[in-house]
């Protein structure tokens, strides 16, 4: 952490402190940083690369596996652009307008978070099963859901649902409607001030949103894991195949998965950290290009060399 | 443009913000809807603007019925009193966001639109600022500039919500001497909100005073304080 002014930091009653108290919280810091987030983390990448590259490389080669990577990244990706544009609608309907029963819809929306995954999973069969009304007519067209990849995919929503519309709320409700009236009576239509004012000032709240909602997809396990079935090279994705693969003693296996995981959460982080800084950074560009930060209101003088330079 | 609006009543629920108004802006004037706050003077501007719709009656522009025209269709230029610059782009892409959104047919090349910029920026005298963002500007410099993004349109009909509302004192007057002085250079249309007595009668050809969602009285700031037509209007102006 860099501290933008020095003066608040020495004025800061914190700093003042007993270089043994500072010690003793930094101690108890880093030690429950690395207990709890780095060494597991190491240890899952130790267990994978145990056996050496080769046995890595060919337990993630496996069919089985081939086909877990394939699902986990087909469920992410139709769940992604749904949770995305229903996450922008609903934030837009609570942030936007007043109705009745508004409460209700933002109470709702933790519904997700508060049901455990288990039941959540229990209701889509319950809801779908072979046994429902609603499943066996599908099952009569044709169609599974339980036991199938719709399953896996409608679990998956379920759980990941919260997530974008959570992230926008806050940020829309901050930010008012003043922007979008000012594009309407610029001439804007509402697609136009859609594209051009409301998604920019929302996409880094927009971004991290779908960084959770991705992590969340990719990593659910309890939900998907009842309305699966667990059909072997058919509807495993790859949390559940690391607990089969953890179980029949395959750790490599498990562990190779777990890395991959693992990975690609530290991605999507690494994505996040770089948008970031490409955002600073064009501001910082702009904060060098203006010299004066108030100039007189009326006088005439006001033309200045910046004026010239074209 | 002159502006016409009949018989226009505008309910939330059991608030009746806006009860039966009547009046009629002349063109090229600049008229203020002056009143205490909860009077119905924001509402009865962003109904003119389009930004909202009245329960009853009629909005004209020069005589054309406009009341169920859109606000994108009505060719205003609206300034907010919190400025409501877009936060993402800078000042020169603010500046010429309308005419980008033209459409193919009528909209400027890439050169024309950077030169009417630079001549909105120079009117509000700020051709510095081109490339800085909203967030990098004084309150009164972003008024300044939303007013350039608001004029770019050419709009014939300017509305001004409270625009010196959020500013100091201090910059809250000049801005109001320099707001003057466009209004008399380009002669547009205009109507501003304010709950500002002083403020109305500094800048206005013409006021209207508001009170719960009715008109109490209308004139000159000359006239007004001759002939105040009752106990509010000469309570409001301070005039006892």
């Amino acid at each position: 952490m860099q501290i933008s002014n020095s003066y608040d930091y020495q004025s800061n009653p914190a700093t003042k402190d007993t270089p043994w108290v500072r010690l003793t919280f930094i101690i108890i810091a880093v030690l429950f940083m690395v207990i709890m987030l780095v060494v597991p983390l190491l240890a899952v990448f130790y267990e994978a690369f145990k056996g050496g590259w080769e046995l890595y490389i060919a337990s993630l080669v496996d069919p089985e596996a081939l086909q877990a990577i394939r699902l986990t990244l087909i469920t992410a990706a139709i769940v992604l652009p749904i949770n995305m544009v229903m996450g922008i609608a609903i934030a837009w309907l609570v942030t936007r307008y007043h109705f009745k029963g508004k409460q209700l819809v933002t109470t709702l929306l933790d519904l997700p978070f508060s049901v455990s995954p288990v039941v959540a999973g229990l209701m889509f069969v319950l809801l779908f099963g072979l046994n429902s009304t609603i499943g066996g007519w599908l099952e009569s067209m044709g169609f599974q859901v339980i036991y199938a990849v719709p399953g896996i995919i409608l679990a998956t929503l379920f759980v990941t649902f919260p997530f974008v519309a959570r992230e926008l709320i806050p940020l829309m409700q901050t930010q008012g409607d003043s922007e979008e009236q000012a594009a309407l009576t610029l001439g804007a239509t509402g697609w136009q001030t859609f594209w051009h004012v409301t998604l920019p000032n929302i996409k880094w709240a927009l971004l991290y949103g779908l960084i959770l909602t991705n992590a969340r997809a990719m990593g659910e396990f309890g939900a998907v894991s009842v309305v699966s079935g667990h059909i072997r090279g058919e509807t495993n994705t790859m949390p559940l195949l690391v607990e089969i693969a953890y179980n029949d003693y395959n750790f490599t296996a498990a562990f190779a998965l777990s890395s991959l995981l693992a990975a690609l959460a530290l991605v999507t982080l690494l994505i996040q950290q770089i948008m970031t800084k490409l955002q600073d950074h064009k501001f910082a560009k702009s904060e060098r290009l203006i010299s004066a930060p108030e100039l007189p209101v009326s006088a005439n003088d006001t033309v200045t060399e910046s004026a010239g330079k074209s | 443009m002159s502006i016409e609006i009949r018989n226009v009543n505008k309910k939330f629920g059991n608030f009746t913000a806006l009860d039966d108004i009547n009046i009629t802006v002349p063109t090229g004037k600049l008229t203020t809807l002056l009143g205490p706050s909860g009077c119905g003077k924001t509402t009865l501007l962003r109904i003119i603007a389009g930004l909202e719709y009245a329960d009853s009656g009629q909005i004209l522009f020069d005589e054309l019925d406009v009341t169920n025209t859109p606000v994108q269709k009505r060719h205003i230029g609206f300034m907010f009193q919190h400025y409501a610059l877009f936060r993402h782009k800078n000042v020169a892409d603010n500046v010429g966001f309308g005419l980008t959104l033209l459409p193919k047919n009528e909209r400027p090349s890439k050169a024309d639109i950077d030169k009417r910029v630079a001549e909105l920026l120079d009117l509000v005298q700020l051709p510095q600022v081109a490339n800085a963002y909203p967030h990098q500007l004084s309150g009164g410099q972003r008024q300044r500039i939303a007013l350039a993004r608001a004029l770019a349109v050419k709009p014939k009909l300017l509305l001004l919500d409270e625009p010196f509302g959020a500013l100091d004192a201090k910059v809250r007057k000049e801005l109001r001497t320099w707001l003057k002085d466009i209004h008399h250079e380009l002669g547009i249309t205009s109507i501003m909100v304010t709950h500002d007595q002083e403020e109305a009668r500094a800048v206005s050809d013409e006021i209207v005073v508001m009170n719960h969602g009715r008109v109490e009285q209308v004139g000159t700031s000359e006239a007004l304080i001759h002939h105040p037509a009752n106990a509010f209007v000469s309570d409001f102006l301070d005039l006892v």
